[in-house]
This record gives C-alpha cells, sequence and structure tokens, in this order.
C-alpha cells in the first residue's frame, strides 16, 4: 500500500536509480564500488599473468652479456617506427574511451556512441598495423617454430657476443606478448560493439553505466601492457645503426 | 551518492603528457649509451610514470576508494615479489661453482 503511494511522487530520476539498483546493494555508490573491486581484482590476476612473461623477458636481459646482447640486436631487428605508430594509436584509443565513459556518465548518449565506435576503429588502426608487422616477420620466417624459423646470416651475419639460440627467445618472447596483447584487443573490440549495440537501445544512464566504466578499465590496462611493451621490445635496439626502423 | 565526473579537461591534459613521454622515450632510446642498462632504466622510469597517469586518471583511481587502492598495490606487491624472488635465483647463479653457474 504504502509502496504505492511512494510511487506516485517518484521523480523521472529517481525512477531510474530505482531500477538501475540491483537488489542485493544498499545503494548505486556501493553497486558501482563492488563492481569496481571485482574488475580490479580481475586485472590483478592479468597484471600476474602479463607479469610472469615480463619475467622471463628480465631474466634474459640480466642471465649473461650473451642473453643480453642478443635481446638489444633481435630488438633492432624490429620496425620500432610502426611499434611508435601504435603506441600513439593506442592512447589515443584510451582517450576516446575515457571519453565515452565520460558521455555515459553525463547521460550523452549519442556522444557516448560516437567515441565507443572511434575506440572500436582506432583499436582496428593498431590491430592492422600488427598484422603488416607480423606478415613481414613470417616472409622473413622469424617466426619461431619448429622448422619455420630460419636467419639469413649470409645476408646479414649476427654482430660478434650474439647467438642464434637468444635471438630466437626474443622471438619467442615477442610473438607471446604482442600476441597475447593484440588477443586482448580483438576482445576488446568485440566488448566495445556490444556496448555500442547496448548503448543504442539506452541501456546505459548516468545511475546505471557500469559495464561502460568497467570496460573503459579494461580497455585502458591493455594501453598499459603496451606502455611497457613498446620501450621494451621495439626501443631496446633502437639506438643501433642499421636498426631496421631506420 | 553521486559519482565523481572527471572534467574533460583533465582527460585532454593526461593525453597530451602521454604523447609528450612517448616522444621522450623515443628520443632517448635513439641516444647510443655505452650500457644498455642505462637505456632501460631511463625507458621503464618514463613507462612507469605513463601508467601511473592512466591508472591515477583514465582509470579514475585517483578518486576512488581506499578499497581499491589497497586491492592494486596488493596485485604490485605480489608482482614485485614474483619478479624479484625469480631473479635471486637467476642472477645469483654466477657465485657458486655448482652445475647451473655461468
Amino acid at each position: 500500500m504504502s509502496y504505492a503511494a511512494e510511487d506516485i511522487h517518484l521523480t523521472e530520476a529517481e525512477h531510474h536509480a530505482a531500477t538501475a539498483l540491483a537488489h542485493h546493494f544498499d545503494n548505486l555508490e556501493q553497486q558501482r564500488e563492488a563492481g569496481s573491486l571485482g574488475m580490479w581484482t580481475f586485472l590483478i590476476t592479468e597484471i600476474m599473468f602479463f607479469g610472469a612473461l615480463f619475467a622471463a623477458y628480465t631474466i634474459y636481459r640480466t642471465y649473461s652479456p650473451v642473453t643480453n646482447a642478443s635481446f638489444v640486436y633481435a630488438s633492432s631487428t624490429l620496425n620500432w617506427k610502426l611499434g611508435a605508430i601504435n603506441t600513439v594509436v593506442l592512447i589515443t584509443s584510451s582517450l576516446t574511451m575515457a571519453l565515452a565513459v565520460y558521455f555515459a556518465q553525463t547521460g550523452a548518449r549519442r556522444n557516448q556512441i560516437v567515441f565507443l565506435l572511434l575506440t572500436v576503429v582506432l583499436g582496428a588502426t593498431f590491430l592492422g598495423v600488427k598484422s603488416v608487422e607480423y606478415a613481414e616477420k613470417f616472409r622473413l620466417h622469424h617466426f619461431p617454430a619448429q622448422g619455420f624459423w630460419m636467419w639469413d646470416t649470409a645476408g646479414e651475419p649476427f654482430p660478434s657476443g650474439v647467438s642464434e639460440q637468444s635471438v630466437r627467445m626474443f622471438y619467442w618472447i615477442y610473438f607471446a606478448m604482442t600476441g597475447l596483447h593484440a588477443l586482448h584487443m580483438i576482445i576488446g573490440i568485440g566488448i566495445m560493439l556490444v556496448l555500442v549495440f547496448f548503448a543504442r537501445r539506452g541501456r546505459y544512464t548516468p545511475e546505471y553505466h557500469s559495464p561502460v566504466e568497467l570496460s573503459g578499465l579494461y580497455w585502458h590496462f591493455v594501453d598499459i601492457v603496451w606502455i611497457f611493451l613498446f620501450p621494451l621490445l621495439y626501443l631496446l635496439g633502437a639506438h643501433l645503426a642499421g636498426g631496421h626502423g631506420g | 551518492m553521486s559519482e565523481h565526473i572527471v572534467p574533460k579537461k583533465i582527460y585532454f591534459t593526461i593525453f597530451g603528457a602521454l604523447m609528450a613521454l612517448t616522444a621522450i622515450t623515443v628520443f632517448a632510446a635513439r641516444i647510443p649509451f655505452h650500457n644498455e642498462s642505462i637505456g632501460t632504466v631511463i625507458a621503464l622510469a618514463i613507462a612507469v610514470t605513463k601508467a601511473v597517469l592512466v591508472v591515477l586518471f583514465f582509470m579514475h583511481v585517483r578518486y576512488s576508494s581506499r578499497l581499491t587502492w589497497v586491492v592494486i598495490a596488493s596485485g604490485i606487491l605480489w608482482l614485485t615479489i614474483m619478479i624479484s624472488l625469480t631473479l635471486s635465483d637467476y642472477l645469483t647463479r654466477g657465485w657458486s661453482h655448482l652445475p647451473g653457474g655461468r
């Protein structure tokens, strides 16, 4: 009885807030906090997952002068200019993602959709540049699989103190880390398209837009992984004369 | 109950800083130091700065609760433990003349 009486006096905003709140939370703030904490817990597992690969990289950089010199040389055979372009593309996509969250918070649905789509376009651009790089490495047989890996040392001999085994290990780490990063980007683009679908249907309001906010956290995390991958993989050997990136 | 909304201006400022730091890290990497570890230390210092800017502002952690801070700090702590304990093995193998030492 009393519920019905209260319903009559609900403003539109209060009505939105009431439908946005799941029954097991006290209020919207607690609901947001729980979602954010859950996402961060997931991202911590991702940090540990990528962290193990960064640890592998660190071991080879510190293990011996040969493994270190081989990594520096192998790095110089990557195209650091393409890596730099992708860094700019990815940081820009983080800005568009942050703005998509902003427009979700302020309830500007059209802008929210536009900036989600811009994020998708930038993510796809990143993957496009990446596939150009991968194609070049496959053409040169620089993919470290058994029976496929080849390095034309007749054309360009290894500098002294560089071992092919360690160069190959660099390429293992390169493909493992950039490949897993690219997989995260592909998943992220899929998530963005789902967000666009529901945003068009008006699912997200200033009271309820946790999916947009939490997907933003994921997208920024993927950006952070690349912020570390770019200098460690691409820039490490960029100072060497004859580096393939120019 | 209302959520903190970061002004757009802050996002653009952080974006500018991230771009500038990217330019600096590329510029620094082109300098041939006599020891690669100098370049790596500079690159990592810049990368950590960029990551902190993204976490604090793009990921809103500056405006998040203490509990979120604790969760993130615990993640960084465990990452540090993983890498430092692993290296405490690899970096000290040359100290002995046992098999496996360099």
